[in-house]
């Protein structure tokens, strides 16, 4: 039985098709559209991995069937620096991670910066650092790089606060 | 993973239609399902895909002041839903004091209602388990068992129901709506999981191909408001099933309790009322001895079933510790960030 679906990712429009219903959107993700920076840690929801965006939501891609995102926005980490310009390569948590040596051995990293961005989008945690902390808890480091994780993620929610009022400032006056 | 039949049904009649084929389960966010497929403790032949079912994700105020929550409201939709929070913050609590924001994202209603033990040795399917596979013995027993259940277990099973959000939903007489081929029938969620007795494999009273729409709270759930509290205590500060868990809900009158509400999580193979508990408190002082005579009641019948004595001098302590922060008053903040013995709500406490 071959299963047709249609997803939106990193803002592409693609047409898959399945040959197998068990496929999750990891595995959909990785083996059959390339796109590794997903990774694949407990490939049982209980590391944060292979965290995305599902319309919008961070998620955890290993625990859910592809077949059942027919029509879905998926952002995964290789689409995050698109709205980035030349003097500025990067997503603001990007940058962010870069500046507070948020990761050692890189493998969570881009399972914590998707869930950083889900995080400051779900805007719960304001600046308290203990709720930053919870709201993360979701995204395990190995290399325990969870200090420069926090600053890294209160730095760039700060930021992006900031150029979200600059922007407003601009399209009023 | 076992290869499987997908269909996506268009509406609750063709979900409870294709549900009722042998071998059928019903799949929502997948976090528990998949999990389990993948380990090969369930295998179903057919997955009802009904993540998408129209008109189950709306938490409705019903005009009685109670509530109707969709059975694919996702979890985190629900703790974060102002007006439901402020109504029921115990729930929203529990909500939040269970799994990672990732999972929270989308699990839904339904599914954490009928999540499944987390006994490792219901998980490794090289061990014998009478809730997995009946009549094959129970490898806790004896085994390594110190997070297993101390009231409602048998000798068949010892293991405990994991959810947060049944816990203080039991305590608020929670009632659990239900589409099946016969019909729809109410249960309330005090009756709806089983203890294990001679037959563990079976979980609620569900009939098989019976779909949960909704879970509805009563208007009375919200008097409580203003005094209602969920602790849990688990092994890490957060992402950690729970240890002993407790939903205490209060209504004070002049001082006194007028009436009282206690549930228990991580002690049994369901959410545990306590309502010996409940008795010895109302018409009482909220102060220290009142609540210890409460604990001492809800404990009355706890024994260990391994190595897990620690548990019922836990959950004492927690019933203490979950009624002394009620008493104090639900926190300003909603939602709270969820009590944790190492956070300021709990020290000061
Ligand atoms: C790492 C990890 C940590 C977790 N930690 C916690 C925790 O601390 N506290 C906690 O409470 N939970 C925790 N969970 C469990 C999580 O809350 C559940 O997996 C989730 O609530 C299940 O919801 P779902 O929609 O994904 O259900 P699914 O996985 O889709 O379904 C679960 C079961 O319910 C059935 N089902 C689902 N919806 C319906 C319906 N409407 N009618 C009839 N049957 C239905 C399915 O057939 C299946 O058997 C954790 C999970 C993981 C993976
Ligand atoms: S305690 Fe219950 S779930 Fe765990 S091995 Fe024994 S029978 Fe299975
Ligand atoms: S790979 Fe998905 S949570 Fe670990
Ligand atoms: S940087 Fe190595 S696991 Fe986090």
């Amino acid at each position: 039985m071959s299963l047709s679906i249609t997803l939106t990712i990193n803002g592409a429009e693609r047409a898959i098709t399945l040959d197998d219903p068990r496929i999750t959107l990891l595995d959909l993700l990785r083996e059959r559209l390339d796109l590794t920076g997903t990774k694949k840690g407990c490939d049982r929801g209980q590391c944060g991995a292979c965290t995305v965006l599902v319309d919008g939501r961070r998620v955890n891609s290993c625990l859910t069937l592809a077949l059942s995102h027919d029509g879905a926005d998926i952002l995964t980490i290789e689409g995050v620096a698109q709205g980035a310009t030349a003097g500025e390569p990067l997503h603001p948590v990007q940058a962010a991670f870069i500046a507070h040596d948020g990761f050692q051995c890189g493998f969570c990293t881009p399972g914590q910066i998707m869930s950083a961005i889900g995080m400051i989008q779900e805007g719960q945690a304001g600046n308290d650092p203990e709720r930053v902390r919870e709201a993360m808890s979701g995204n395990l480091c190995r290399c325990g790089a969870y200090v420069g994780i926090t600053e890294a993620v209160l730095d760039a929610q700060r930021s992006m606060a900031e150029t979200e009022a600059a922007s407003g400032r601009r399209n009023a006056a | 993973m076992n290869r499987f039949e997908y269909a996506r049904p268009a509406t609750l009649a063709e979900a409870v239609a294709a549900g009722a084929v042998p071998g059928a389960a019903y799949l929502a966010a997948g976090t528990n399902l998949m999990d389990l497929m993948k380990g090969g403790v369930m295998r179903p032949g057919h997955l009802v895909d009904i993540s998408r079912l129209p008109g189950l994700d709306r938490i409705e105020r019903l005009g009685d002041g109670g509530v109707r929550i969709g059975a694919l409201v996702r979890n985190a939709d629900l703790a974060y839903d102002t007006d439901f929070a402020r109504r029921f913050p115990s729930v929203a609590e529990a909500l939040l004091s269970g799994a990672s924001a990732q999972l929270r994202n989308a699990a839904t209603a339904g599914g954490n209602l009928l999540q499944r033990t987390r006994c490792t040795y219901f998980y490794d399917t090289a061990s014998a388990c009478n809730k997995r596979d009946p009549g094959t013995g129970c490898d806790a027993l004896g085994g390594e068992n110190r997070l297993h259940a101390v009231l409602g277990w048998s000798e068949h099973c010892i293991a405990t129901h994991p959810s947060d959000f049944c816990v203080p939903l039991t305590a608020l007489d929670a009632v659990v709506e239900v589409e099946g081929p016969k019909g729809r029938r109410d249960i309330p969620l005090e009756n709806f999981h089983l203890l294990p007795g001679s037959t563990p494999e079976r979980e609620t009273v569900l009939e098989h191909s019976e779909l949960i729409t909704a879970v509805r709270l009563p208007a009375e759930a919200a008097r409580f408001a203003a005094n209602a509290r969920y602790l849990k205590v688990r092994e890490r500060t957060s992402y950690a099933f729970a240890v002993v868990s407790a939903a205490a809900a209060l209504r004070l009158e002049g001082g006194m309790v007028a009436e009282a509400r206690i549930a228990l999580g991580g002690v049994a193979l369901k959410p545990w009322r306590a309502r010996a508990a409940e008795a010895e408190l109302a018409g009482a002082r909220p102060e220290p001895v009142t609540f210890r005579r409460a604990a001492e009641a809800a404990l009355a019948d706890a024994k260990p079933s391994g190595d897990n004595g620690f548990k019922i001098e836990l959950a004492r302590r927690i019933i203490v510790r979950t009624l002394t922060l009620a008493a104090a008053g639900t926190p300003e903040r909603m939602p709270a960030l969820p009590a944790s013995p190492f956070s300021g709500a709990i020290t000061h406490a």
